[in-house]
């Protein structure tokens, strides 16, 4: 097997990077496992049971996937072989991270949803990920047994069913992106885009394949009802209809390359390696994107990561964009088949790689040969950490063990933060939801083998200006040097371009300045944006001052200080604007250096943003929740009870759907709650909604716990506090 | 009256005429205003000696004495032989004090005088001017004692003229995302209009930068900007001891001199005067 692999690797037209995404229990995993069985590389008896691709204990207990797992595998279609690497993602919310990394990786995606469910909130949230990382989607309609055998639909009901299904996949695809669904990415059942079938039964059928094994939806329908899987998964099996379906559809790093190069990199596409990734040239300087950093007890630091360009040995010199420029020397070079990580003499353009010796690559770092390259955009997630707890190890010996251990998780899942509170000395890791910082801290104690006590659960606000401030005077401590800014909200056309990738500090400076002016900003302040951290921008409207081309490093460093904790509730700061209006400064750089400048800089913008209306906001989610239709008041209860709102109940048969939002904060324990107040009868999901004002009636409750809770002064800041 | 050991206080003020009375001459007291007074005091360049003899009688009968101790340092000596000339307690003041926490020094000279003493000369290099301003600001009288400054003391250690001196410059420590390539900028603007160029080394706590680094800075500096270093550097040790190291060459010469211990200081001289030259020769190794 690994030589069949080995000796793919370097055909780029033979080779498939996909992805494999869904709504949490949709399947994903009993599906790449039953793939990967086919494909000849676990028995068929286990697959299934044993959830290959699920290798982390805790995985196989919860039966959900965390961490997306990545495995090689061959299939042969019209008599050639073909290696398919394959990365299977978490479908639960709390993870989407991992599923924007994924989507990094690969070229095309396998969306599977269930037959009886149909599309639910993440099945969007993700299909949005592929679509915007330009991930070329086919579908599989999973469970389709249960519609026979549960729901005891008819034939004819059946088909209508499955319909709906891809109908509605096709509406979210032309919404997200009109241009690729005209342009053929339509799911179309008769041209071979969608397939059908049981994951866990083994069996899949598709129009083109039931050509070639004469298997009909009335077979299907028949041999479901009279429980005979068996001779679908013999005539039909999974693995050759699905995988038929990935070579035949889904794009070869060639030609994905050229569409997606123009989407993930905004450098210039003329110089050496624009043109190589573009050609997905084996010859060219080696430009590769780390999607994800594993440990291995053995090997260390294992990176992973797509490479575009370039070939990697054993040996190979690499730099990593935004870091000192120290050579990394690949001590290693691989592939992964699920757990296993095999070595390979060299690995070209096209592939997915396992290296190791990577010291200063992070989860998002640009890695290449050359000394100075545009770095990969920055991977965008769709959910931020909503949720802080503090940890602290049980024994003090334990600390500095603890110390590194954080930083390895934080290198592991990008989606996490860890800080430091400098007051306490604790330290805080914020993640997505109560279920992932309950899996990260048990990891910690379990893998890492560090006793830890956690603190409860603490949700993770944001500050942002509602009015205009300014020019407000920041003086350095010795009164030589002063800046003048003024703060206002960002128009929120240009915080969603922000968001979206489409303005960012690695374009082209002409690029962005139009796509700004198009986005209705100014012209002048279009030309002179000097950073963007966040969804915060900093604009520098000076002309002709002597020294601030060399002081503006510091000047963007007070900037983001402030930014990282806001004069309210010391909480992030966000969707921020500030102009950079005049500056004076000492004539002599000792007198300039870092000590004046950051102070005076971070001083102006906390007192410039109490002036500008500092407010708020709390994290909310958008909650999903399906019930018979008596338990309907329950839940909806759930919702508007906890400072929520309901938006849409709509009715399938004897089952209602609500959908509605609430914040955060109340959420707490919510598990629980619907369980109980819907005799464990409700299906429910969540998802992150994005951040929303603090109602006024309690925002100053709010803040006051804040503050006590960090240790920082009751009474409410003043302007004052920081312009002295 | 506090007690102390040196000699007792002068019974009348020797200096009128030239500033405002003197604290604690009895026979101005009179013409006192409020009590309490700032006296900003000029130490000189090396140990506790070279403080003028006017400077020394203020700091003797002042009611508090303050040094402020980052932006220079008398190597020669040490806060204990300090206090005990003065007869005085010292309070070591930090940059965050003078610059944050005026309030400390403003609040005692409300009530009583107080001098501020600082290394060489207390308005030169340093930025007291803000001090005195808010000082004044606040209603406190304020008096200047002068002191020996580095920059009347080069010109003696290396017979460059006072009159051929351009704008000066400091070179700081680097730090991340911060290297100022503006100290060869300066260097560079006088060498056009032919002037020499004083160049300050950082001090940061315990780190006293030296000849050999800044020459090195320098020509990271050159290299970063694509212009030629200098090739005539003077260095300077220890100012204002009865051992001082001068050295004049190339940076390369120079950068394998050993100056001793701190405080350095370079010159970076435009083009040498027939005078300058000889005399760099006979005592600068020229």
């Amino acid at each position: 097997m690994v030589e069949r692999v080995t000796e793919l690797m370097d055909k780029p037209q033979f080779i498939r990077n996909i992805g494999i995404v869904a709504h949490i229990d949709h399947g994903k995993t009993t599906l790449s496992d039953n793939l990967l069985a086919g494909a000849g590389m676990i028995s068929e008896e286990l697959a299934g049971r044993q959830l290959f691709m699920d290798s982390d204990e805790e995985e196989q207990a919860r039966g959900i996937t965390i961490d997306a797992s990545n495995v090689s595998m061959v299939h042969e279609y019209g008599g050639e072989e073909y290696l398919i690497n394959m990365i299977d993602t978490p479908g639960h919310v709390d993870f989407g991270g991992d599923v924007t990394r994924a989507m990094r990786a690969v070229d095309g995606a396998v969306v599977v949803v269930d037959a009886v469910e149909g599309t639910m909130p993440q099945t969007e949230t993700v299909l949005r990920q592929a679509l915007k990382e330009g991930v070329r989607p086919v579908l599989f309609i999973n469970k389709v047994d249960r519609l026979i055998n549960e729901l005891k639909v008819d034939q004819q009901e059946m088909q209508i069913r499955l319909a709906r299904v891809i109908d509605k996949v096709n509406k979210l695809i032309k919404g997200m992106n009109e241009k690729m669904y005209n342009e053929g990415w339509k799911l179309d059942a008769a041209k071979g885009t969608v397939a059908f079938g049981s994951a866990l039964y083994k069996w899949a059928v598709s129009v083109p394949y039931m050509q070639k094994s004469g298997v009909s939806f009335k077979d299907v329908y028949e041999k479901c009802q009279s429980g005979d899987m068996k001779w679908l998964a013999k005539s039909s099996p999974l693995h050759a209809v699905l995988l038929d379906m990935v070579v035949k559809h889904l794009p070869d790093p060639t030609v994905a390359q050229k569409r997606r190069i123009p989407i993930i990199w905004h450098g210039d596409k003329d110089v050496s390696e624009g043109k190589a990734m573009l050609n997905c040239d084996p010859n060219g300087p080696v430009c590769l994107m780390i999607t994800d950093i594993s440990f291995d007890p053995h090997a260390g630091e294992v990176a992973t990561g797509r490479l575009f360009a370039g070939t990697l040995r054993r040996g190979t010199e690499l730099y990593v964009m935004g870091t000192a420029k120290k050579v990394n020397r690949l001590t290693q070079v691989g592939i992964f088949m699920g757990a296993e990580r095999i070595e390979v003499e060299g690995l070209p353009a096209g592939n997915i790689a396992a290296v190791t010796g990577l010291k200063d690559a992070i989860v998002g770092s640009t890695v290449t040969t050359l000394m100075e390259m545009t770095p990969f955009e920055a991977l965008k997630h769709y959910s931020e950490p909503v949720m802080t707890v503090a940890v602290e190890a049980k024994n003090m010996k334990d600390l500095p063990k603890l110390v590194e251990v954080l930083r390895q998780v934080a290198k592991e899942d990008p989606t996490i933060t860890v800080s430091i509170n400098e007051e306490t000395g604790e330290h805080l890791i914020s993640g997505m939801g109560e279920l992932h910082l309950e899996i990260v801290t048990g990891r910690i104690k379990r893998d890492k083998g560090v006793e830890i006590i956690t603190s409860p659960p603490i949700v993770v606000y944001r500050e942002t200006v509602t009015g205009r401030a300014g020019p407000v005077e920041g003086k350095s401590p010795n009164r030589h040097n002063r800046f003048y800014l003024e703060l206002e909200p960002m128009d929120q056309k240009i915080t969603a371009l922000i968001q979206q990738g489409e303005v960012s500090m690695n374009q082209q400076a002409l690029e962005r300045r139009d796509v700004l002016t198009a986005a209705g900003m100014d012209k002048e302040e279009a030309k002179n944006v000097r950073a963007i951290e966040g969804t915060n921008i900093f604009l520098d409207m000076t002309k002709g001052i002597q020294y601030l081309n060399e002081t503006m490093e510091l000047i963007l460093d007070g900037w983001r200080e402030a930014l990282a904790g806001g004069p309210l509730a010391d909480e992030q700061v966000q969707n921020l604007k500030v102009r950079l209006v005049d500056v004076k400064l000492h004539e002599d750089a000792i007198h300039r250096g870092p000590a004046q400048v950051i102070p005076a800089v971070r001083a102006a913008i906390k007192g410039g943003m109490l002036m500008a209306n500092d407010t708020l906001l709390e994290p909310v989610q958008k909650i999903q929740i399906t019930v018979p239709a008596d338990q309907l008041g329950a839940a909806t209860s759930q919702i508007q009870g906890r400072r929520g709102q309901v938006f849409d109940m709509q009715s399938e048969g004897d089952t209602m759907t609500v959908v509605g939002k609430a914040p955060v904060a109340e959420l707490f324990g919510f598990a629980g709650d619907i369980r109980s107040a819907t005799e464990g009868r409700a299906m429910w999901s969540t998802e992150f909604a994005g951040f929303e004002v603090v109602p006024a009636g309690i925002v100053d409750e709010v803040v006051r716990a804040i503050r006590k809770r960090k240790g920082l002064k009751e009474q409410m800041p003043r302007p004052d506090d920081y312009l002295a | 009256m506090e007690s102390r050991t040196g000699p007792a206080a002068p019974s009348s003020c020797s200096h009128d005429g030239c500033y405002r009375p003197v604290p604690g001459c009895r026979a101005h007291a009179a013409n006192r205003g409020p009590p309490g007074v700032l006296i900003f005091v000029g130490l000189g360049l090396y140990d506790e000696r070279d403080i003028s003899v006017k400077g020394l009688e203020c700091v003797r009968n002042a009611g508090h004495v303050f040094l402020e101790a980052y932006t220079s340092r008398l190597m020669g000596t040490d806060i204990s032989r300090m206090e005990r000339l003065y007869g005085k307690r010292v309070q070591v003041l930090t940059r965050e004090d003078v610059e944050l926490n005026q309030e400390i020094i403003l609040d005692r000279a409300r009530t009583a005088d107080v001098a501020f003493l600082t290394g060489g000369d207390p308005m030169v290099s340093t930025t007291h001017t803000d001090l005195r301003m808010r000082a004044a600001a606040a209603g406190i009288e304020t008096l200047i004692i002068p002191g020996a400054s580095i920059a009347s003391a080069v010109c003696a250690l290396s017979g460059l003229q006072n009159y051929r001196f351009g704008k000066s410059c400091s070179i700081p420590f680097p730090a991340p995302g911060w290297f100022p390539t503006t100290p060869l900028e300066t260097i560079a603007g006088n060498r056009t209009l032919n002037l020499h160029t004083l160049v300050y080394l950082d001090i940061q706590q315990e780190r006293y930068m030296r000849v050999a680094e800044a020459i090195e800075l320098i020509e990271a500096m050159a290299e970063r900007s694509g212009t030629p270093a200098p090739d005539l550097y003077v260095g300077i040790a220890r100012a204002g001891s009865g051992r001082p190291c001068v050295a004049a060459g190339t940076g390369e010469r120079l950068k394998s001199v050993d100056f001793g211990p701190p405080l350095h200081i370079l010159i970076v001289p435009g083009d040498l005067h027939p005078m300058e030259r000889e005399y760099l020769e006979m005592f600068a190794g020229l």
